[in-house]
């Protein structure tokens, strides 16, 4: 397909238009800024991963030989607090969201470029402070921070941890502004609101949420340094507080934070279904407000993590209703990409395998996510390896997988170049093994009893923890390999094209890389978005 | 316990029940997802590009569709909402006359005091058949008590009386466990929860022994503690009775009524001047930093026993 016109010279790319370092520090592109990001997380995503690394090797055995007790507090604490809030977070908004949201809409940028670089610089910041917390000794609180361990009682650099993520937090509600901003001011003219393309509709209800729930993390954030810092009596009973309280306020965030995780990766995997089964996806509007939907009743589910907490028995029955109420829209995106697929033109390519290995974990993450809103099971498996599976199933089984679905979619876009598909697919297989290996025997652990955060267990729970370390090296090895076939193909890929999967999309009728303002002229918008089969010449 | 089970032991009616929700709950969900793996495979090879397969009229839409696929698969989950909410329910409602025991948490044990007064440390003896309810707070951060065989766990709160209610019917050993972060020795603190026919619970009790009862402890500890000044029978302070006011409604100075349970008497311990009976100065100094929580307890079952022994002191 590709002619010789098609083949951008150097100088034209958004990539070549300035080689210093001068020049992507003070970049305003959101296409360089999405590498920046790209840089940032990967680097994050390898730190998490080591403590990972430290904890599965940990649980080899029974009793604790690795670590002391303390040490390995402080790697699950440092492996949650740099997965969620410095990788999972940031991923696909910060990096496939800045790149494409505005090609797809047909604009030139974001509507605040330089709020664009500023939010890169406070999310570096935030990012520093939580590694200085890692390098000065660590955080032995858990994520979670729940009080008053977290304010009283701990010995570790709680203040320091917490800082860096209030920080980061701001990065994410100027994300999310800017986005809404952009997608409601600079479509392009005869864009309309169901003209769209499914993934700026899931970061469009993606970035409300950053926008509203963000604020209630910093504000308690705040509160649990005030206590910790200035004694002021907030969560402690001692001090007059209440410990539930921080729960409520952590997880008023927290909960909708999942759906900051998971709704942008729906995005990806909407665009990767319909691109390669080669069809128009089914019940496109149904899935655009499912995740609106997702958004609005996800801000109601948040009590449905203190079940056994001492909170009211009404107050749990109500949470455990709307619980089961926001599994629907999510549903409602399996089976409609599900549809997709019938009786289309379906291409067998690597993006898609991590498009189907996403809807089958997040499946699995699903169902399990209602057993354990149903109010006595979770009495049992809740703060369990249940729980550690459930929610891995969701954030790597679902969001990583979705990550890896829109790297390999998107990466001819961004480079140039064509990943070697070969060993994309062998990477993919791999990693869905890898995972199934890791975080299936957890579901058992937990029904048998495993509680989580455990440094040493009961002996009766070691082969399955065996089955679930050696998954965790299978897993590492897999997510090793695409970042080394992705570095080969940036001088030895094949050349790429504007459009290697025959998709529909703006950002398949631009040059790859897109040129350093994406549109010579502003593209006018006559029809809807995935038309397919495409035809030549639209 | 050894070998590598697959199924935790369930020793319990409610244990045994919320297995069988899992496993209905399971059957329901298998057979409606297994045909959307089934599908996502077979249209994915039946339809690959190339394929001889008919595409002729495809529908890109259809809301009887949509609506069919959210509202049934919804409606048939809320069985299991409203089964597993109905267990939830009868756990926080424990029977009549069950054996109390309180527990207090710290870390990192687990303390357990019967009301004979024989207490135990990271071991609960319990009697087979009875309905045990245990009583439970933290000294410091929150805890949670988890006894996998009867699938049961609630956390264990500073500054809060919480509880849990179980009715063991095998007998054996099984796991206690700590499941809320509590710092350091987190993963250590547990023990064993020690299921015994109510003959050897009996003689467990003998033998482990006591000076006193739990209600004795109490009364020794309210003279100690200088409660008895006061609230004594020949006090010349003006300090409202305790005698017969544990469980029945008191009248307080704004006017409300609040039931004397074991909450409203440990905050009346710490927090005195927050709910004053009428008709009462308040003048008690607040024992705050000062009773540790098992003294607390003690002084609690001693106030309960002069309710249930009906005694006047007057």
């Amino acid at each position: 397909m590709s002619t010789a016109a098609e083949i951008i010279a150097p100088s034209a790319t958004y990539l070549t238009a300035g080689y210093r370092l001068r020049s992507w520090l003070l970049t305003t592109d959101h296409k360089r800024i999405a590498i920046l990001y790209m840089t940032t997380i990967t680097l994050f995503f390898f730190i998490g991963g080591a403590a990972a690394a430290l904890i599965r090797l940990e649980l080899f055995t029974p009793q604790g030989d690795l670590l002391t007790d303390d040490g390995y507090n402080k790697a699950f604490t440092m492996h949650a607090v740099v997965m969620v809030w410095l990788f999972l977070i940031p991923s696909i908004p910060t990096t496939f969201g800045n790149f494409l949201i505005p090609i797809m809409i047909g604009a030139k940028d974001l509507a605040f470029p330089r709020l664009n670089l500023l939010s890169w610089y406070i999310f570096v910041l935030g990012g520093l402070f939580v590694l200085y917390s890692l390098v000065a000794g660590g955080v032995d609180t858990g994520w979670t921070f729940y009080t008053p361990y977290s304010t009283l009682f701990s010995n570790s650099y709680v203040v320091a941890c917490a800082t860096g993520i209030f920080i980061t937090g701001f990065s994410s509600i100027l994300t999310g502004l800017n986005f809404i901003v952009t997608i409601h001011k600079l479509r392009a003219p005869g864009m309309g609101w169901f003209r769209l393309r499914l993934f700026v509709w899931s970061h469009y209800a993606t970035a409300i949420i950053l926008v509203l729930a963000t604020p209630v993390l910093a504000l308690s954030l705040a509160l649990n340094i005030a206590e910790r810092v200035l004694g002021i009596g907030i969560f402690d009973p001692r001090l007059g507080g209440d410990p539930l309280l921080w729960q409520h306020l952590f997880w008023f965030y927290s909960h909708p934070a999942v759906y900051i995780m998971i709704l942008p990766s729906m995005a990806v995997i909407s665009e990767l279904v319909a691109a390669f089964a080669q069809n128009r996806i089914f019940g496109y509007r149904f899935v655009a407000f499912s995740s609106l939907a997702i958004a609005g009743i996800g801000f109601l589910v948040w009590g449905h993590h203190m079940f056994v907490a001492g909170q009211s028995m009404y107050a749990s029955m109500a949470f455990s209703f709307l619980s089961f109420l926001v599994a629907v829209p999510s549903a409602v995106k399996v089976y409609n990409w599900t549809a997709t697929l019938y009786k289309g033109q379906v291409m067998i390519k690597a993006p898609l395998l991590y498009a189907i290995g996403f809807i089958g974990l997040f499946v699995v993450g699903g169902i399990t996510g209602l057993f354990l809103a149903s109010l006595a099971i979770d009495v049992h498996v809740t703060d369990t390896y249940f729980v550690i599976a459930h929610f891995h199933y969701i954030m790597v089984g679902g969001a990583v997988t979705a990550y890896f679905g829109a790297l390999h979619f998107w990466w001819p876009k961004m480079t140039g170049r064509m990943y070697p598909e070969g060993w994309g697919i062998a990477a993919a297989l791999l990693i869905f093994l890898g995972f199934m290996l890791t975080f299936f025997p957890q579901f058992v652990l937990g029904y048998l009893g495993m509680p989580r955060r455990y440094h040493t267990y009961d002996p009766q729970f070691q082969v399955l923890n065996v089955l679930s370390s050696a998954g965790t090296l299978v897993l590492a090895a897999a997510y090793l390999i695409p970042l080394v076939y992705f570095a080969w193909s940036l001088r030895y890929g094949r050349i790429a094209g504007p459009n290697p999967w025959a998709a529909d999309g703006l950002e398949w009728t631009i040059p790859s890389p897109p040129p350093e303002h994406n549109f010579d002229e502003t593209p006018v918008i006559t029809r809807d978005p995935y038309q397919y089969p495409l035809r030549d010449g639209t | 316990m050894n070998g590598a089970p697959l199924w935790p032991p369930a020793i319990s009616q409610y244990a045994r029940e919320a297995d069988w929700i899992v496993f209905g709950f399971t059957a329901l969900l298998t057979v409606l997802v297994v045909p959307i793996f089934a599908a996502l495979v077979w249209f994915a090879i039946k339809y690959r590009r190339g394929s001889p397969a008919d595409r002729r009229h495809r529908i890109s839409h259809s809301v009887a569709i949509e609506i069919a696929w959210m509202a049934i698969p919804f409606a048939l989950s809320l069985i299991f909402f409203v089964w597993a909410a109905d267990l939830f329910y009868r756990l926080y409602h424990p029977p009549g006359g069950a054996l109390v025991i309180d527990v207090v948490a710290k870390q990192w044990m687990w303390k357990f005091q019967h009301p004979g007064g024989q207490r135990e440390i990271d071991e609960l003896h319990v009697p087979m058949g009875e309905p045990v309810e245990l009583t439970m707070i933290s000294q410091d951060v929150i805890h949670s008590l988890f006894l996998p065989a009867l699938r049961i766990k609630q956390d264990v709160l500073p500054g809060r009386y919480t509880s849990l209610w179980f009715n063991a019917d095998r007998p054996g050993e099984y796991l206690l466990e700590c499941a809320e972060f509590c710092g350091t020795e987190h993963s250590h603190m547990g023990g064993r929860l020690i299921v015994l026919a109510p003959a050897e619970y009996q003689r467990w009790l003998d033998r482990t022994g006591t000076d006193e009862t739990l209600a004795a402890r109490g009364e020794r500890l309210f003279r100690n503690y200088g409660c008895s000044g006061c609230h004594g029978a020949n006090s010349a302070v003006r300090a409202p009775s305790l005698a017969g006011i544990f469980g029945r409604p008191v009248p307080l100075s704004d006017g409300s009524t609040t039931i004397a349970d074991a909450r409203y008497i440990r905050d009346s311990i710490l927090m005195p001047r927050s709910q004053v009976v009428a008709g009462f100065q308040p003048i008690m100094p607040s024992f705050a930093g000062r009773i540790p929580e098992e003294d607390l307890i003690a002084l609690i079952a001693y106030i309960q026993s002069l309710a249930d022994s009906g005694e006047a002191r007057q």
